[in-house]
C-alpha cells in the first residue's frame, strides 16, 4: 500500500460526503414535487409528456397501485427488449448487419437491463447494434434507475407521512427524476468523457492497418452518452465487453475518479435526503456513517489483499502487489478502489477483472453484494435496502430499552417485521440454491474456467451479482448458455421484484401509522451507538447466512494460496 | 423494584410437576405454537430415524449423543414453559377451590332462596351476611359491610364495601365479617374477577401479545434464512469433491437457529404476568403489560398519589393586631372536637408552637359540626363563637367582617398561602376575623427522585388536581412533576388523555370512581384501584388489588422489563452464531480444505468433539438462562441511550464472547470423558 494509494482513498471518501449534501437536496425538492433550476428546461416535457399518455401527476396512489403500476411499466419494458433483441437484424440502426440475439441471450439481457442489473453474458461491441444499444439498453439505464429512486421516494414517504393512504405517483416519480436529475447529470458527463477522449458516434466500427502490418477492427458508437448514465444510474452495463477497463470507456485517470464518484452521488444524496425526508437531517448522517464505515473496511480490505499481492509469484521472483489484470493507468489502489465502489453499489461496472484479485480481493466485492448492496448501495435499491435493516436493528434494538420498537417515529410491528424478514431472506434464499444447483449439475459445471474453490467462487459470484442486480462479472465464467442465462434471468427478476414488493408493502404499512415522537425514552437512532449496532446488524444478518459458501470459495481459495498451493 | 419474592423459583414443589409438564408440551400440537422448537424437534426425530436407517461413516454413540442432546434443548424449552405457569397453577388452583364452594342467597318475589353461585346471573339480587362469602361480583346497593378480601389480595386487614359512592364494588370469593349488605350481581358466570383470575395466572388463554408475535416472525424468519445455508451446504461440499453426514448438517442447523430465545420465549412472556399478580396487580391482556413498558405520559392524581392525601397545619397567620397566640388557642379550640386528620394537626401544632396543653373543650362548650351547606365548622363555648372554615364560607358567614380591612389582609393571606401551595382555613371569633391556618398538603417523601427516575425513563408526569391553579403550581413544583392539570373535572382528564394520544404519545393512568371510567378507558393502560367501582374496574385493563396509586411507576418498570428481557435474550441468541460458526465450520470443512482448521480459533480437539460441544453449550444455555427468563433483567430507570449502550455490552458482546468460552470448557469435558 502506498501514500498516494490511501490518499486517493480518503479524499475519494471525502468528495464524496462532500457532494452528499448538495446531492441530497436536490433529490429532496424532486421528493417534494418542487421546482428546481432545470425546470425551465424540461418542465414543458413533463408537461407534455404528462398530456400524451394521461397522467395526472397528483393522483396519489397507495401502495398495491404504485406497486401494480411499477410492475406493469418494468414488465411492459423488459417485453419491448425482448422483442427488440430479437428483431436487432430487421431493424435499422445496425450498421455491422448483427444478427438477432438468441432467445436465451434475449431473455436474460431484457431481464438484466430492466432489473437495473446490466449483467452482460455478451461482448456488446460484436452482439448489439447501435440502435439496441442506445435504445433497449441506454433508456432502460435510465428507466430502471428512476425506478429505483422512486421506489426509494415511496418508502420515504411512508416514514415520513402520517396517518396517510397513499405514498406518491409511480409516474410523476419516474418522470420527474428522469428529466431533473439522470438526464440533465448525464449530458454534462457526456459531455465531460467526450471531451477526455470517449467516442460518441453513429457510425460503425472502422477497420485499422496496425504497425505490424495486421488489420484489426476498432469499434465505435455512442458511448460517451451510454457512459454517463452506466454509471450515474448504478447500471455498469458497459459499451465494450471490458467495461469501463476499456481505454474508449474510461480513458483517463480522471474519467475514472468521475466515474467512481458518479456510481456512489445519488447513493449517498438519498441517505441525506431521507433524512430530510423524516425532518431530521442527523437520521440521514447516521446511515451516511453506517454505510461509510462499512465501504471503508472493505476498501481497506482489498486494497490491502490487493498491495499485498500473491506469495507464490513472490516466491517465484515476482515481488510486489497482484496487476494481474488490472491497467496499469489506473495502478492497484484506483482498481481496489473501482471494485468496492461498484459493488457497494449495485452499479457492476468494472475497470479491472475482479476474477484475477487475489482471493480476498475478490473476497469484498463478494460480500458486500451478499450484503444487498446496502454499502451505500445502488441508486435507490441502497437505501431501500438499508432501510429492510434499519427496521430489523430497531426492533431488536427496541426491545433492549423497554419499549416496543419505533423509528423515525412509526412503530415497527409485526406486519413491518415480517415484510423486512421476508425481503431480505430473498437475497440468501436465491444466491445460495441457484449456486447449488449449478455446483452439482453438469450445465452448471460447465461454466466455471477454474476449478477447486476459485471455481466455486466464479459460480458464487455469478448468483450473488445477479441477485443483487450488480451485474459485475468475476470474469472466468462462461455465462453465455441457456443454462447459465435462464437462471441469471430468473435470479435478477427474482432480487429485483421480490425485495420490491414487501418493501413498498412497509412504505403503505407505515404511512398509515400515526407519528410517534421522540422521547428520552425512546433510543436515539442518530449517536455513535445506533451506528455501531446498524453496522453489527448488517454484518450479523446479512453475513453469516454466507460463511459457509464463503469458507468454501474465497476462504478456502486464500488459504491455498498462502499455503503456497495452486488451487 | 419487585418486592422480595416470598417463593423461591426453583423449590422441588415446582420443579417436580414442570419436569411432567416439559414432556407433555411435547405433543406435536403444542409445540407447532413454538416454530423454532418444533424445528428442532423435526430434527431431533430424523435424526434418531437415520440412527437405524442412515449410513454414514460416523460413529454410533456419537450420533446418539447428538439426538439426546437435540431433544434436551426442546425438553429444556418447554421445561422453562412449564416451570413458569407452575406458580401460576398452585395460585389457580387454590382460586378455584374457593370458588367452588361459593353459594348465593338469591332474593327472589320478595323472598330469599338458597342457590348455587354459579346459578347466578347479571341483575340478580343477593344477600350476603356476616361471615358469608360474596358470590359473584356485583355492587353493594343497600347496607354497609367490611369484608375481607385476603383471597384476592393477600391483605387480611377489612376494608368498608358500602351502598354509593365509590367503595360499592364486591368481589366473588371474599368474605363479609360483619353486617349485612344487599348486593346487585353484575356479571353472568364465567365473566367474573375471579374466573379472570385463574385464567390469567394459569396461562391457559394466553395469547401471544403483538410484540411476541413480531419476534415470533422475526426468529421464523431467521430459522428460514439459515435453514437455506444449511442446506445448501451438501451441494457445495459435493462441488469440492466430499460429503458432510446428515448428523453435521443437523449440528449444524440447531445451533444457528435461534433456539436459546425460542425456548424461552413462552416463559418469559407468562414470567412476567406471574410478576405482576405477584406484585398484586392483575392485567387483562399481555397487550396492556407491553404497553405500560411504552409509556409516554403519566397521569396522577394528586392526593394520595403524590401528596399523603390528609392536610396538615403548617403556621398560623394573622391579620395585624392579633397576636399569633390568640390565633393558636382559638385554632385549637375549634379544632378539638374535630376528629379529621386536619382538626388533629391543628390541636398538635398549637401545642408545639405555643404550648397549649388544653385537650378538652371546658364543660357545657357546644360543638357545630361541618355540614356541606356552611362548609363550616366551630364551637360554642359561652357567648363566645369560634368559627374555622373556608375563607369563603367564612366571610360569608360574617357579612359585617367581609367589609372590614382585616377581610382585605385575610384575602393576601390566603393569595399567598395558595402560591405556597397550602390551603387555608379562616378562623373567626365572634364575627372578628384573627387568621388564617395554612394547611400543607405533604409531598410523600421520596416522590420528588420516583419522578426523576421516570424522567430519565423518559415519561412524563401530570398531576392530576381539583385544586386552584395556584396551589397546584406549588405543589407540582414541590413534587418534581412535570406538568399539571389543576381544577380538573373528569372531562378535563379525558380531553387530556385525547390531545396526549392525538400527538401520539401513550397515556397511563389510575382510577377509582365511576367517572373515572371514561377516562381509564381511553387511556393506554388503565389501572383501576380495586377498592373502586366496578365501572372504574371495568373500564381500565388492569387492577391494583391494593389499591395504591403509585405503584403505576413500578407496572411501567415491569412491562420494560418484559420486552427487555426478550430483547437481551434475542440479541444474545443471534450473537452466539458467531463461535458457534468458528466450531462447526472448521469441523465440517477440513477434510475438504485442510487449511479451513485455520478458524478453529478455540483449539477444540476434533472434528466430533467440537460439534458436539457447540450441540451441547446450544442445550445447556437454556436452563442457564430459565432463571433470567423467570425473573427478567435487571433494570434500573435510566434513559434509552445508557441502557442500550449497557444491554449491547452485557448481551450483545456477552453473547458474542461467551460461548467461545463456554465451548471450549465443554470441549475439554467431552475429551476428558472420552466421549467424542
Amino acid at each position: 500500500m502506498t501514500i498516494q494509494g490511501w490518499i486517493l482513498i480518503l479524499a475519494f471518501t471525502g468528495i464524496l460526503l462532500a457532494l452528499a449534501k448538495p446531492m441530497g437536496l436536490w433529490l429532496f425538492a424532486l421528493y417534494e414535487g418542487r421546482r428546481t433550476p432545470v425546470h425551465a428546461v424540461f418542465a414543458p416535457v413533463e408537461r407534455g409528456f404528462y398530456r400524451l399518455s394521461g397522467i395526472d401527476p397528483a393522483a396519489e396512489q397507495g401502495w398495491r397501485r404504485y406497486a401494480v403500476h411499477m410492475l406493469v411499466f418494468n414488465i411492459a419494458l423488459a417485453l419491448c427488449t425482448y422483442a427488440l433483441l430479437r428483431l436487432q437484424n430487421v431493424l435499422p440502426g445496425n450498421p455491422q448487419a448483427f444478427r438477432a440475439v438468441a432467445p436465451p441471450l434475449a431473455f436474460n439481457t431484457a431481464i438484466s437491463f430492466t432489473a437495473n442489473t446490466n449483467w452482460q453474458s455478451y461482448a456488446g461491441e460484436s452482439t448489439m447494434s447501435n440502435l439496441s444499444q442506445m435504445l433497449a439498453l441506454t433508456l432502460h439505464n435510465f428507466l430502471s434507475a428512476a425506478t429505483g429512486i422512486a421506489l426509494a421516494f415511496a418508502l420515504f414517504r411512508g416514514f415520513a407521512r402520517r396517518s396517510a393512504g397513499t405514498i406518491g405517483n409511480f409516474w410523476a416519480d419516474v418522470t420527474r427524476i428522469t428529466l431533473y436529475l439522470l438526464l440533465p447529470l448525464s449530458i454534462a458527463l457526456a459531455v465531460f468523457y467526450m471531451a477526455s477522449g470517449v467516442p460518441q458516434t453513429l457510425a460503425g466500427s472502422i477497420d485499422a492497418a496496425t504497425l505490424e502490418g495486421g488489420r484489426q477492427t476498432i469499434a465505435l458508437g455512442p458511448v460517451a452518452s451510454q457512459e454517463a448514465i452506466k454509471l450515474l444510474g448504478t447500471n455498469g452495463g458497459g459499451f465494450f465487453n471490458a467495461n469501463s477497463a476499456h481505454p474508449f470507456e474510461n480513458p483517463t485517470a480522471l474519467t475514472n475518479f468521475v466515474q467512481m464518484v458518479s456510481i456512489l452521488v445519488i447513493g449517498l444524496g438519498l441517505a441525506f435526503a431521507f433524512g430530510k425526508a423524516v425532518g431530521n437531517t442527523r437520521q440521514g448522517w447516521a446511515i451516511l456513517a453506517a454505510m461509510t464505515i462499512l465501504f471503508l473496511a472493505g476498501t481497506g480490505l482489498t486494497y490491502w489483499a490487493e498491495a499485498a499481492g500473491n506469495p507464490i509469484l513472490h516466491q517465484l521472483g515476482v515481488p510486489g502487489g497482484n496487476m494481474e489484470g488490472k491497467e496499469v493507468r489506473f495502478g492497484i489502489a484506483a482498481s481496489a478502489l473501482y471494485a468496492v465502489v461498484t459493488t457497494a453499489a449495485s452499479c457492476g461496472a468494472v475497470n479491472a477483472m475482479h476474477d484475477s484479485f487475489t482471493a480476498l480481493g475478490g473476497l469484498v466485492p463478494l460480500f458486500n453484494m451478499q450484503l444487498g448492496e446496502v454499502v451505500i448501495g445502488g441508486v435507490g435499491a441502497g437505501i431501500y435496502g438499508f432501510l429492510l435493516f434499519a427496521i430489523l436493528a430497531v426492533f431488536v434494538a427496541g426491545l433492549m430499552v423497554g419499549r416496543t420498537p419505533e423509528y423515525v417515529g412509526k412503530k415497527i410491528e409485526a406486519r413491518e417485521v415480517k415484510l423486512a424478514v421476508l425481503a431480505i431472506a430473498i437475497l440468501p434464499l436465491i444466491i445460495l440454491s441457484f449456486t447449488a444447483l449449478a455446483s452439482v449439475t453438469a450445465a452448471g459445471l460447465a461454466g466455471p474456467l477454474n476449478k477447486g474453490p476459485h471455481g466455486f467462487s466464479e459460480i458464487l459470484y455469478a448468483f450473488t451479482s445477479a441477485v443483487a442486480n450488480n451485474g459485475s462479472a468475476f470474469a472466468g465464467l462462461s455465462a453465455n448458455t441457456p443454462f447459465y442465462n435462464g437462471l441469471l434471468g430468473i435470479a435478477m427478476w427474482i432480487g429485483r421484484f421480490f425485495i420490491i414488493v414487501p418493501m413498498l408493502a412497509i412504505a403503505g404499512s407505515l404511512a398509515a401509522k400515526t407519528y410517534t415522537p421522540a422521547g428520552a425514552g425512546s433510543f436515539p437512532t442518530t449517536g455513535g451507538l445506533w451506528i455501531g449496532l446498524l453496522v453489527g446488524i448488517i454484518l450479523i444478518l446479512g453475513g453469516l447466512t454466507f460463511l459457509p459458501s464463503l469458507a468454501l470459495g474465497p476462504i478456502a481459495d486464500h488459504l491455498a494460496m498462502i499455503h503456497g498451493q495452486l488451487s | 423494584m419487585t418486592r422480595a419474592t416470598t417463593k423461591s423459583l426453583f423449590t422441588a414443589d415446582l420443579l417436580l410437576p414442570a419436569v411432567g409438564g416439559a414432556f407433555r408440551k411435547l405433543h406435536p400440537r403444542a409445540l407447532i405454537r413454538n416454530p423454532v422448537m418444533f424445528v428442532t424437534a423435526c430434527v431431533a426425530s430424523l435424526l434418531l430415524v437415520l440412527l437405524v436407517a442412515g449410513s454414514d461413516t460416523l460413529a454410533i454413540g456419537f450420533k446418539l449423543q447428538l439426538v439426546l442432546w437435540l431433544w434436551l434443548a426442546v425438553l429444556f424449552g418447554t421445561f422453562a414453559e412449564a416451570l413458569a405457569e407452575g406458580r401460576g397453577k398452585a395460585q389457580a388452583a387454590s382460586l378455584r377451590a374457593t370458588k367452588a364452594e361459593l353459594t348465593a342467597r338469591r332474593i327472589r318475589n320478595g323472598g330469599s332462596e338458597q342457590v348455587a353461585a354459579s346459578q347466578l346471573r347479571a341483575a340478580d339480587v343477593v344477600l350476603v351476611g356476616t361471615g358469608e362469602l360474596i358470590p359473584a361480583d356485583g355492587e353493594v346497593i343497600e347496607g354497609i359491610a367490611s369484608v375481607n378480601e385476603a383471597a384476592i389480595t393477600g391483605e387480611s386487614a377489612p376494608v368498608i364495601r358500602e351502598a354509593g359512592g365509590d367503595r360499592s364494588a364486591v368481589t366473588a370469593g371474599t368474605r363479609v365479617i360483619s353486617d349485612e349488605i344487599k348486593v346487585r350481581i353484575t356479571v353472568d358466570p364465567g365473566q367474573g374477577f375471579l374466573d379472570r383470575m385463574i385464567a390469567l395466572v394459569e396461562g391457559a388463554e394466553r395469547q401471544k401479545t403483538p410484540n411476541e408475535i413480531a419476534l415470533t416472525i422475526l426468529l421464523v424468519g431467521l430459522t428460514i434464512i439459515f435453514l437455506i445455508a444449511v442446506a445448501t451446504v451438501p451441494a457445495f461440499a459435493t462441488y469440492a469433491g466430499g460429503t458432510i453426514p446428515v448428523a453435521v448438517l443437523a449440528a449444524l442447523l440447531i445451533t444457528l437457529i435461534p433456539t436459546t430465545i425460542a425456548a424461552l420465549l413462552s416463559a418469559i412472556g407468562i414470567a412476567g404476568m406471574d410478576r405482576l399478580v405477584r406484585f398484586n396487580v392483575l392485567a387483562k391482556s399481555g397487550r396492556a403489560v407491553e404497553a405500560a413498558g411504552d409509556i409516554d405520559v403519566l397521569l396522577l392524581d394528586k392526593t394520595g398519589t403524590i401528596t399523603i392525601g390528609d392536610r396538615q397545619a403548617a403556621e398560623f397567620r394573622t391579620v395585624s393586631g392579633i397576636g399569633s397566640e390568640e390565633l393558636a388557642e382559638t385554632a385549637l379550640l375549634a379544632s378539638l372536637a374535630d376528629e379529621t386528620p386536619e382538626g388533629r394537626s391543628i390541636v398538635l401544632l398549637a401545642r408545639e408552637r405555643f404550648g397549649i396543653a388544653r385537650n378538652r373543650l371546658p364543660d357545657g362548650a357546644e360543638v357545630i359540626p361541618f355540614t356541606a351547606q356552611t362548609r363550616l365548622s366551630g364551637v360554642r363555648i359561652g357567648d363566645t363563637l369560634i368559627q374555622k372554615g373556608a375563607v369563603d364560607s367564612v366571610l360569608k358567614a360574617n357579612p359585617a367582617a367581609a367589609q372590614s380591612a382585616a377581610a382585605t389582609e385575610l384575602r393576601r393571606i390566603t393569595v399567598e398561602i395558595a402560591r405556597a401551595g397550602g390551603t387555608p382555613l379562616a378562623v373567626a371569633k365572634d364575627g372578628r376575623l384573627l387568621g388564617a391556618i395554612l394547611l400543607k398538603d405533604v409531598v410523600k417523601a421520596g416522590i420528588r427522585e420516583r419522578f426523576g427516575a421516570l424522567r430519565a425513563m423518559g415519561i412524563r408526569t401530570v398531576m392530576i388536581t381539583g385544586d386552584n391553579p395556584l396551589t397546584a403550581a406549588a405543589i407540582a413544583a414541590e413534587a418534581g412533576v412535570d406538568d399539571f392539570l389543576a381544577q380538573a373535572t373528569p372531562e378535563d382528564k379525558l380531553a387530556l388523555i385525547r390531545t396526549e394520544q392525538q400527538e401520539g404519545r401513550l397515556v397511563a393512568m389510575c382510577g377509582d370512581g365511576t367517572n373515572d371510567a371514561p377516562a381509564l378507558a381511553q387511556a393506554d393502560v388503565g389501572v383501576a384501584m380495586n377498592t373502586g367501582t366496578q365501572a372504574a374496574r371495568e373500564a381500565g385493563n388492569m387492577v391494583d388489588l391494593d389499591s395504591d396509586p403509585t405503584k403505576l411507576i413500578e407496572v411501567v418498570g415491569l412491562g420494560k422489563q418484559l420486552l427487555m428481557t426478550r430483547g437481551a435474550l434475542t440479541t444474545f441468541s443471534v450473537a452466539n452464531d458467531v463461535a458457534k460458526y468458528f466450531a462447526i465450520i472448521p469441523a465440517m470443512f477440513v477434510t475438504l480444505y485442510p487449511g479451513l482448521g485455520l478458524f478453529n480459533v478455540m483449539g477444540l480437539a476434533t472434528p466430533e468433539s467440537a460439534i458436539l460441544s457447540a450441540i451441547i453449550f446450544n442445550a445447556l444455555i437454556i436452563p442457564l438462562l430459565v432463571p433470567l427468563a423467570l425473573k427478567g433483567v435487571a433494570y434500573t430507570p435510566m434513559g434509552a441511550g445508557p441502557l442500550l449502550a449497557r444491554n449491547l455490552a452485557l448481551y450483545g458482546l456477552g453473547g458474542l464472547v461467551a460461548p467461545f468460552a463456554g465451548i471450549k470448557i465443554i470441549d475439554l469435558a467431552v475429551n476428558g470423558l472420552g466421549l467424542a
